[in-house]
């Protein structure tokens, strides 16, 4: 890769993508289905960053909350009023599964951002399977809840009728490619703000190799570092929230797929 | 897409053989490609996915969410409760107010009463008082004109009767004879313009 060649050429090097590397935790050997990886152990960081947050953090169950369960009664609140307002009350059943969608995909991003950890939303088998498995179910709700009438979806009754076969291909490559670009959006994110971080990082390091120049890179790129890490952080959670909230839209499409 | 994962798939695989040997001659790890697009791993990290999803889903639904809905309509309850019980202090104050005022006016009612009736009671006694030191003063001022009167009259009698003594001495100093009579009545002349 050119950057490669150019870190050759300058003694820096520049591995921005071996952070998504998937490794066994204990060998050296092949990644079988079942051998404990570094996504692994992020999985379960993520599911102990949630019990802590929204079991440990409740354990009190006080009347006036303290700040963890403050935070926990809010993100509760967020994403119940979310769900309520878009998809209406009849999607409030499925809260519990837009929840954990919400804080899986929150502190994956979050934890990610954790220096030497593994960020297992930026994996396109991760974000693809929750993509897939939302859309799937999101299908599967809609048919058993309209039957035919989930295809209503697709046949635009406030557009003129010569239009609406137009429309309704349309709307129909648009419904097919909701989980591509969901899982896309998210994976996109995450590998290009992390990637990012770490070329600058890479740039960090002239000073050590050329003090004339890093006197001037060096400063620039921690700044950088810093600057884009807030950014990421930021990234972290809108892409958690916009996960969550397209989740919401699609419920909303397979409850009531009127326009 | 399923064709260039495909490829994908074989470069990673390709990869991650260069990457073994790389290994193997002590050199670290590295990614030539998109990790993510190593097909290779994706069975590994579906398979812990669902596994992790399953307990973070049961950690969510079973336990975390009863809880933080428990709480919030506790929370609701106490809330609504407080505001009651705040409307029923709020109405007893407001009785509470209304008792007192009412308590006062009658107090003071009360006290107008008795004050009018000590008035009027003063008021009868001073008059009676006033009346009987008028009677006091009239009668007092009625003996004293009385006393001035007879000290008047006897002054103008012992006067008179001066008067009349000189005068009938002087007519017999004159040498005349003294008619009683007449030096009575001259001497009551002159003096009818001086005596009162």
């Amino acid at each position: 890769m050119a950057t490669e060649a150019h870190g050759e050429a300058t003694g820096l090097s520049f591995h921005p993508m071996d952070q998504f590397i998937v490794r066994p935790l204990f060998s050296d050997g092949p990644v079988h289905w079942y051998t404990p990886t570094n996504v692994t152990l992020w999985l379960f960081a993520i599911v102990l960053a949630t019990l802590a947050l929204l079991v440990l953090g409740t354990r009190g169950r006080a009347i006036v909350p303290n700040r963890s369960q403050s935070m926990a009664e809010m993100s509760y609140g967020m994403i119940h009023k979310m769900v309520g307002d878009i998809a209406g009350k009849d999607g409030l059943k499925y809260f519990p599964y837009i929840m954990t969608l919400f804080m899986f995909v929150l502190f994956a991003n979050f934890l990610g951002l954790l220096p030497m950890a593994f960020t297992v939303t930026s994996h396109i088998a991760v974000t693809g399977f929750l993509a897939l498995a939302v859309f799937l179910t999101v299908t599967v709700i809609g048919f058993v809840k309209n039957g035919a009438h989930f295809l209503d979806l697709f046949w635009v009754r406030s557009a003129p009728l010569a239009i609406r076969p137009v429309l309704a291909v349309i709307e129909v490559i648009s419904y097919f490619v909701r989980p591509l670009s969901l899982s896309i959006r998210l994976a996109g994110n995450m590998i290009a703000g992390h990637a990012v971080i770490k070329v600058f990082a890479g740039f960090a390091a002239l000073i050590l190799i050329n003090p004339g120049l890093g006197a001037l890179v060096t400063p620039v790129s921690i700044l950088a570092v810093v600057g884009m890490y807030a950014f990421e952080i930021l990234v972290a959670f809108i892409q958690a929230y916009v996960f969550t909230i397209l989740t919401c839209v699609y419920l909303k499409d397979a409850l009531h797929p009127s326009h | 897409m399923i064709s260039l994962l495909q490829e994908a798939a074989h470069t990673a695989a390709e990869h991650t053989e260069s990457v073994a040997s790389s290994v193997a001659h002590g050199e670290t790890e590295t990614a030539t490609g998109l990790p993510q697009l190593d097909l290779t791993s994706f069975g590994n990290q579906i398979f812990w996915l669902v596994v992790a999803m399953v307990v973070l889903y049961w950690i969510v639904a079973k336990v975390a969410l009863p809880r933080i809905g428990a709480v919030l309509s506790d929370r609701q309850g106490a809330i609504t409760g407080d505001l009651m019980a705040a409307e029923e202090f709020k109405l007893k104050a407001r009785e509470a107010e209304a008792a007192y005022d009412k308590a006062l006016a009658d107090a003071r009612a009360e006290a107008g009463k008795i004050v009018a009736a000590n008035r009027a009671e003063i008021q009868k006694e001073l008059d009676a008082a006033i009346a009987h030191a008028d009677a006091e003063i009239a009668a007092r001022a009625t003996e004293s004109e009385r006393r001035i009167r007879e000290i008047r009259d006897s002054a103008d009698n012992d006067a008179r009767e001066v008067a009349r003594d000189v005068t009938a001495e002087l007519v017999r100093a004159f040498g005349g004879v003294v008619d009683q009579a007449a030096v009575d009545q001259a001497v009551d002349s002159r003096m009818k313009g001086t005596l009162q």
